[in-house]
């Protein structure tokens, strides 16, 4: 049996890439800015909170939680995780044509190997069969 | 500006790396247990899909150890530079998660899914150089 996704399915997809590394984005910048966190100061992480940029970058990463967790429900982890690295992909492309930043021939690579990676799973089964969940459900 | 030994850097990603592969296994293990939610949004609406997954144990269980992990990434990134520690941690996941699915979550990761996860890990590693 092979499952295929519908094109809302893959829309889905497309918000768990982009959300993930938009919000990763924020939160460094935020992070970057509040500065050095050590295990005696554990309350600074509370104080992160009020920065606007770790704000944006939680309230982005909430848009990824929805749509992963919806992904989750009709694919494998093993068919998700992989598209969820393909949004790395996107923000180097954005860095480099938007932002005019350079991108190394290692970062080149490293976006040819994902592109593959993702490429290897898109073409599959996104779910694996199971018989239907006995009395173990709860 | 890494200002950890190499241990604690390690320590650091490592646990990262572990607690989101908890989470995630446990989320999607959870959401297999729940079922599409596709359909239950057409059946009981948002609201109804947002209770099946809110009060599933095996889902907040999850959560606990994301919130972990995402704690942790934080309390990481703010002592080992963020080129290694959000590459290092994020490939570590991939590679955990592809173990663990297969042996908690019994997916069917086949030569296909390895090659991905490999390839993806690799990939991610070769983003930060």
């Amino acid at each position: 049996m092979k499952h295929t996704l519908t094109p809302q399915r893959y829309l889905i997809l497309l918000a768990v890439m982009l959300t993930a590394s938009v919000g990763d984005t924020l939160l460094s910048h935020g992070m970057a800015q509040v500065g050095p966190v050590s295990l005696a100061h554990l309350g600074l992480l509370l104080a992160a909170m009020k920065n606007p940029w770790v704000v944006a970058g939680i309230l982005c990463l909430l848009g990824f939680f929805a749509s992963y967790l919806t992904a989750l429900s009709w694919a494998d982890l093993t068919f998700v995780l992989p598209s969820t690295a393909f949004g790395y992909v996107v923000v180097a492309l954005l860095s480099k044509f938007w932002l005019h930043e350079t991108v190394s021939p290692y970062r080149w690579a490293g976006i040819l190997l994902i592109v593959c990676g993702v490429g290897f799973v898109a073409n599959g089964p996104s779910l694996t069969p199971h018989p239907a969940p006995a009395d173990d459900a709860t | 500006m890494t200002i950890a030994s190499p241990i604690e850097t390690w320590a650091t990603i490592l646990t990262v790396a572990a607690t989101a592969v908890a989470g995630d296994v446990l989320t999607a293990g959870a959401m297999r247990r729940i079922g599409d939610l596709d359909h239950i949004r057409a059946h009981s609406g948002l609201a109804g899909a947002v209770k099946a997954v809110t009060t599933s144990p095996m889902f907040l269980l999850g959560v606990l150890a994301m919130a972990t992990s995402f704690f942790a990434l934080l309390f990481t990134l703010s002592n080992v530079d963020v080129s290694l520690a959000a590459p290092a941690s994020a490939s570590l996941t991939f590679l955990g998660n592809a173990f663990a699915a297969k042996l908690f979550l019994k997916e069917n990761v086949d030569r296909r899914r390895w090659l991905a996860a490999l390839f993806v890990c690799a990939g991610v590693f070769l983003l930060s150089k």
